[in-house]
């Protein structure tokens, strides 16, 4: 430097502790999971697709198998999985080895923004500068790294992540989990979700994240009376997406007013008892996510050979 | 962010904290070789970018807490939500009367992991009360911004 100060990088006496404090926090991550053998997150690059519903019956149908799962809420602004999962807010037991999750009915173990806000009260966050827009993002990271670090999952067959729409959100997730098994990518017919969900799964596969496959939802409506499926969005996304990322279509999932009514009950396990087809396919899913190797290519379900459910 | 001494050209070291409740932070810095020392002062923004990040300048001052940084960020927490095992034993740290009443000041979402931070605060140094005093040192000392 011209006045003969150092520079930055030649003043190196004092080495700052906040990268050692940014470790800490990783390897409280990994020190957590440990005990989990594998990490999924269930993403879209579009809201209102189902993807928590989908989280939800897939933690549901692990724990019917006798698998012990758990699941992170981490759509910070819209938890629902508490309800999908008929937990209601309690208090939870904040322990010296980890804060105790909630458990559902069915044995699902739960963390969601929505066992800590006020009921009807939206995620707020304090804000000395009245610019929380600058570090929202920062923040959010920093619950999601809370929710996995700080609870006391103990040991988990499966944990799963239900991301919040957005196309960064499976990035985030893998920065704060490396050893991530793979996402599961939710859409739903339509053109419209098949874009935004292919701007996802272009992001993941260029980042070189896992995808395990795509499971859509809402194909179609299935009427009571005689159980036909009818076309519920124009388009095709789920195979669509499938073939274009070479990755398998783990299940399609037609609109059934039975599961509204079970989800909205926070009673999914009942609903599982009368479903069959894509019940089926989530169920071989589970299996297969809480095996040895969550990677691995599943075998075709129904759903790969085109036939609506 | 380093300070350096121009004088002696030499990098200064972390000396102490302050966090005064405005959303604002001091952190002092002091030269090795001529002691000379010098203050940053940080404006709310600054200081709430740091926060987020879960870390603390100059170093952590107590053990991170379970959801730390929900529990002192968010503003619409439930009320009561974290209770501590039953199988805790009671603290030997008694909390006078004054005490009580401020820790009623503090959300109670958040209220259970400050009441803790203090006590053992208290309980290190062989503190047998707590009083608003000793919340005023533990504050002081351990930099908790808001406690």
């Amino acid at each position: 430097m011209a006045s003969g100060i150092r520079t930055y990088h030649e003043v190196d006496e004092v080495p700052s502790d906040l990268p050692d404090q940014i470790a800490a926090q990783d390897a409280r991550v990994a020190s957590r999971l440990a005990s989990v053998r594998h990490v999924v997150g269930v993403m879209s690059g579009k809201g209102g697709v189902g993807k928590s519903l989908i989280t939800a019956l897939l933690a549901t149908a692990v724990a019917r198998r006798g698998g012990r799962v758990g699941l992170i809420d981490a759509d910070l602004n819209g938890p629902s999985a508490a309800r999908l999962l008929g937990v209601r807010p309690g208090r939870l037991v904040d322990g010296p080895d980890g804060l105790e999750p909630a458990v559902s009915p069915t044995g699902v173990r739960l963390m969601s923004m929505a066992l800590l806000i006020e009921p009807g009260r939206t995620l707020a966050w304090r804000d000395a500068a009245d610019a929380g827009f600058v570090w929202r993002g920062v923040q959010e990271r920093g619950a999601l790294r809370e929710f996995l670090a700080d609870v006391a999952w103990g040991r988990l067959d499966l944990l799963l992540v239900d991301l919040p729409p957005g196309t960064q959100r499976l990035a985030e997730l893998h920065g704060l989990v490396p050893e991530l098994a793979g996402a599961v990518a939710v859409t739903i017919p339509s053109p419209a979700a098949r874009d935004s969900v292919a701007r996802s799964l272009d992001l993941a596969r260029a980042r070189e994240l896992p995808v395990l496959g795509v499971i859509e939802n809402m194909s179609g409506v299935l009427c009571e009376a005689c159980g036909a499926a009818t076309p519920l969005h124009a388009g095709d996304a789920g195979r669509e997406l499938a073939q274009r990322f070479e990755v398998p279509l783990l299940a399609r999932l037609p609109f059934d007013p039975s599961l509204g009514a079970a989800a909205d009950e926070g009673r999914l396990d009942a609903w599982w008892s009368e479903a069959d087809g894509a019940a089926a396919d989530l169920a071989a899913l589970a299996d297969r996510l809480c095996g040895p190797d969550a990677t691995d290519d599943a075998e075709p379900t129904a759903a790969d050979g085109g036939e609506a459910p | 962010m380093k300070f350096l001494c121009v004088e002696c050209d030499r990098q200064m070291a972390f000396e102490d904290r302050a966090v005064p409740g405005d959303g604002t932070l001091a952190a002092v810095f002091k030269c090795p070789d001529c002691d000379h020392r010098t203050a940053m002062l940080a404006n709310p923004m600054e200081t709430q970018l740091v926060s987020s990040l879960g870390v603390k300048v100059g170093g952590r001052t107590v053990p991170e807490s379970n959801l730390e940084g929900i529990r002192t960020g968010v503003t619409t927490g439930r009320d009561e939500v974290f209770v501590e095992p039953s199988s805790t034993r009671p603290a030997a740290v008694r909390w006078s009367v004054d005490a009580v009443e401020r820790l009623g000041h503090v959300p109670s979402f958040v209220r259970g992991m400050v009441k803790k931070i203090y006590t053992e605060y208290a309980r290190e140094r062989g503190i047998e009360e707590m009083t608003p005093d000793v919340m005023d040192r533990a504050r002081s000392d351990l930099g908790l911004e808001g406690m």
